[in-house]
C-alpha cells in the first residue's frame, strides 16, 4: 500500500513543526525521514501513525483518506525509539498482544508469535520479561511485535539510537532483509545520514519542517539540489567555498587565480548568477600535475585505508580524502585537481538562524 | 588528648552513632506510644487475676481467649467485620479507580473535583458521622426526602438491621475516596504515555488499554491500597459509635471487633478480655496482610523468571 501526504502541516503552539509537506511513498519501499533534530521528521511519522492529527492537509493510505481513522484501525506496525515493550508481559505475550487485540484464536496467535520469534532469533528468550533483555534483544522483540500482525505499513522511529555501533549495523541489515522479504512499505526516521544512505530506497531530507530533497541515496549524494542537502550528507562533510558565477566562469572569492575545470561544474539548478557557493566533496579532490591550485597540508588524519588531509588553499580551508599511497607531511605543498564541482546559490537565510519558524 | 579522642571518634563513626542519634526521637515516641502498648496489651490478654491499678498480676492463663471463643457477641463482631471488609474493601478500590481514571483524563475543573473528593479525608470522622446520621434520619433526613421525589416511601435507615452493613460500606467507600484517588492519580501519572501509544498501534481500544496496560502497570499502587484499605475497614468504629448514638446499631448489626473491644474496656471494665480481643484482631490483620504480601511477592518473582 502506498502512503500519500498532501499539503500536510502540523502546528504546535508557536511553532510550525511540519510545513506543507507533500510526498508519495511507493508501495514496498523503505524510505528514510532524515534531518537534524527538530526538523519535523518524528512529527511526520506520528501523523502517519495517527498518534498526532495534522493541522492541515490529508494523509492517504492507498486511496483511503486517514483523517478520521484512529491509530487502532490503521493496520500499521510501529517500533518506538525506546521500544515501549510492555514490562509486565513476557516476550511471547508482547509479540502475541497485537494478535490478541485482533481476537486471533489462542493456539493460532501462539503459533504465529513463535514463528515470528524464530525469524528474529528470539526463540530462547520467549519466556523472559523485557527487563531481562539487552538493548539489541529488546529491539528485535519490538520488531517482532510490530510485524506479527502482518501490517500494511511499518513505521520505525529512530529504532537504533540506543544501540552500540556494531549492533546497529547488524540490525539495520536484518531489518532491510526482512523488509525486502515481506515487501512491506516502511518509513524509517533517523538523524544518522550514514544509516539512511545504507538502507533506504529513497531519502526524504527535512529541515525546519520543510522537504529539502526527496530522492534515492545515490541521487541525493551525487546531485544535491541545495546547499543544505550537500552539507548534510557525506563524511567528512563537503567543502564550501564562496564564489561568484556569471553563468560561465566561476571566480573564487579571495583566490581569483584558481583555474577550475568548468566542464565538471554542476549547478544545482538553472539560473544561478552573482554570489554563489562552490561545493567540493573531499573524495573528489586528488593530486595531479595540472591542478587548479596548490595547497599546503596543515593537518593529517590517517584512517587506515585512506587519509584525511586538512589543506590551506589560499584563504580557504579544504578537506581532502585521499588514498594512502604517499607519505604526506605537514607543510607539504600539493597540486590539487578535482573530479566534480557543485554550485549552489548563496543561501539567502545564511546567518538568519531558524528561518521559517 | 588527640590520641585518646581519636579511637572514640572512629568507634562512633563505625557504629553509626550519629544516625542513631537522629533516629532517637522518633524511635522513642514510637516505642513508648506504639510498640510498648502493643506488647503490653498482648501480655495483658493472658492475665487472669490482676490488679489493674497497681499493675500486679497474680495469675496467668488462657481463660480470656477461651471466654472469647464462647462469647456469641465476639463471634457476631467477627462476622460483621469480615462481611464489611469483604464488601467495602474491593468496592472502595474499584470506585476510587473509576474516579481516578476520570480525573486523569483531561477534564475541566480537575483541581476542584480533586479537592471535593479529598474533603471527607481531612474532616473529622465524628462530624462526618453526625452529618450522615442526620441525612439518614427517617423523618427529616435528606436521603428520604430525595427518595420521596421519586415516589419511594420512607426507609428507616438507622433502625433497620439489614441496612446497617450497606450504610457502613457506603461510608467506608466515601470516606477514603479522596485519599485513594490521590494515590491512584500519582500511580496513573507514573505510567509512561508511550505504552498507551504502543498499545493503540497494536490495536487496543479504550477498555483493552485499561485492562492490559493501566491495571497491570498500576499493580504496586493497587497492592498498597488494598492492604491499607483492608486494615482501615477492619478498624471501623467511630462511624458506628456516632451514627447509632453509643449503640452498635439495631440488633447489634453494626457490632464490629473494635466496637466489641471498646465495650469490653469502657463499659464492662474487662481489661484483659479487651486485650485478648485486640490481640485476635491484630492476628487477623497480620495474617491477611501477610497473605497479600506473599501473593504479590510470588507473582513478582514469577515476573522476574
Amino acid at each position: 500500500m502506498n502512503i500519500r501526504l498532501e499539503h500536510v502541516s502540523k502546528h504546535f503552539k508557536n511553532t510550525v513543526a511540519v510545513d506543507d509537506l507533500s510526498v508519495v511513498i511507493e508501495e514496498g519501499m523503505l524510505i528514510c525521514l532524515l534531518g537534524p533534530s527538530g526538523c519535523g521528521k518524528s512529527t511526520t511519522l506520528s501523523m502517519v501513525a495517527g498518534l498526532e492529527p495534522p493541522t492541515q492537509g490529508e494523509i492517504y493510505f492507498g486511496d483511503r483518506p486517514m483523517a478520521h481513522i484512529p491509530v487502532e484501525d490503521r493496520d500499521i506496525g510501529m517500533v518506538f525509539q525506546n521500544y515501549a515493550l510492555y514490562p509486565h508481559m513476557t516476550v511471547l505475550e508482547n509479540i502475541m498482544f497485537p494478535l490478541k487485540m485482533r481476537r486471533v484464536p489462542r493456539a493460532q496467535r501462539r503459533q504465529r508469535a513463535e514463528e515470528m520469534g524464530e525469524m528474529l532469533q528470539l526463540t530462547e528468550l520467549l519466556r523472559r520479561k523485557p527487563g531481562q533483555l539487552s538493548g539489541g534483544q529488546q529491539q528485535r522483540v519490538a520488531i517482532a511485535r510490530a510485524l506479527v500482525k502482518e501490517p500494511q505499513i511499518l513505521l520505525l522511529d529512530e529504532p537504533f539510537s540506543n544501540l552500540d555501533a556494531r549492533l546497529r549495523i547488524e540490525l539495520r541489515e536484518d531489518i532491510r532483509a526482512l523488509q525486502k522479504k515481506l515487501g512491506i512499505t516502511t518509513v524509517f526516521v533517523t538523524h544518522d545520514q550514514e544509516e539512511a544512505m545504507s538502507i533506504s530506497d529513497r531519502i526524504l531530507l527535512m529541515r525546519d519542517g520543510r522537504v529539502q530533497q526527496y530522492a534515492t541515496p545515490e541521487e541525493m549524494y551525487r546531485r544535491p539540489t541545495n546547499q543544505f542537502t550537500a552539507g548534510f550528507l557525506g563524511n567528512p562533510p563537503i567543502n564550501f567555498v564562496p564564489c561568484t558565477y556569471d553563468g560561465e566562469i566561476v571566480t573564487v572569492e579571495g583566490a581569483p587565480d584558481w583555474r577550475l575545470p568548468l566542464d565538471r561544474l554542476r549547478p544545482c539548478r538553472e539560473g544561478i548568477a552573482g554570489k554563489a557557493v562552490l561545493g567540493i566533496r573531499p573524495e573528489d579532490l586528488y593530486v595531479a600535475e595540472r591542478g587548479f591550485c596548490t595547497a599546503a597540508i596543515t593537518a593529517i588524519q590517517p584512517l587506515g585505508k585512506e587519509v584525511y588531509l586538512k589543506l590551506a588553499a589560499g584563504p580557504h580551508q579544504l578537506t581532502a580524502c585521499l588514498s594512502w599511497d604517499h607519505d604526506y607531511r605537514v607543510g607539504e605543498e600539493l597540486p590539487l585537481a578535482v573530479k566534480q564541482l557543485h554550485l549552489f546559490p548563496a543561501r539567502p537565510e545564511e546567518g538568519g538562524g531558524a528561518h521559517g519558524l | 588528648m588527640g590520641s585518646e579522642r581519636l579511637p572514640l571518634r572512629v568507634w562512633a563513626r563505625r557504629s553509626g552513632l550519629k544516625a542513631w542519634l537522629y533516629l532517637l526521637p522518633a524511635l522513642l515516641i514510637l516505642g513508648v506510644f506504639q510498640i510498648y502498648p502493643v506488647f503490653k496489651s498482648f501480655l495483658m490478654g493472658f492475665y487472669t487475676k490482676f490488679d489493674y491499678l497497681t499493675d500486679t498480676v497474680y495469675e496467668w492463663g488462657l481463660d480470656n481467649f477461651v471466654n472469647l471463643l464462647h462469647d456469641a457477641d465476639f463471634a457476631l463482631a467477627i462476622q460483621n467485620t469480615c462481611i464489611l471488609v469483604v464488601l467495602a474493601a474491593p468496592l472502595s478500590i474499584a470506585v476510587s479507580l473509576v474516579f481516578a481514571v476520570l480525573l486523569n483524563s483531561n477534564i475541566r475543573l480537575r483541581r476542584v473535583f480533586q479537592s471535593i473528593y479529598f474533603l471527607p479525608f481531612v474532616t473529622s470522622m465524628v462530624a462526618v458521622s453526625i452529618a450522615w446520621s442526620w441525612m439518614l434520619n427517617k423523618d427529616f433526613g435528606l436521603v428520604n426526602s430525595v427518595l420521596k421525589l421519586f415516589g419511594i416511601s420512607k426507609v428507616a435507615w438507622l433502625t433497620t438491621p439489614d441496612m446497617t452493613i450497606p450504610i457502613l460500606v457506603v461510608l467506608a467507600v466515601w470516606k477514603g475516596l479522596g485519599y485513594r484517588v490521590i494515590i491512584l492519580l500519582a500511580g496513573l501519572q507514573g505510567i509512561d504515555r508511550r505504552y498507551y501509544a504502543a498499545a493503540r498501534v497494536d490495536g487496543a481500544r479504550g477498555l483493552s488499554r485499561f485492562f492490559h496496560i493501566t491495571i497491570p502497570m498500576l499493580k504496586p499502587t493497587l497492592v498498597f491500597l488494598s492492604i491499607t484499605t483492608v486494615i482501615d475497614v477492619f478498624k471501623t468504629f467511630d462511624e458506628v459509635y456516632v451514627m447509632y448514638s453509643n449503640d452498635p446499631g439495631p440488633l447489634k448489626s453494626g457490632l464490629t471487633i473494635v466496637y466489641y473491644i471498646f465495650t469490653k474496656f469502657y463499659r464492662h471494665w474487662e481489661f484483659a478480655s479487651a486485650a485478648a480481643a485486640s490481640f485476635v484482631l491484630f492476628l487477623m490483620i497480620f495474617a491477611i496482610t501477610l497473605l497479600q504480601f506473599l501473593f504479590t511477592s510470588r507473582s513478582r518473582r514469577e515476573g522476574r523468571r
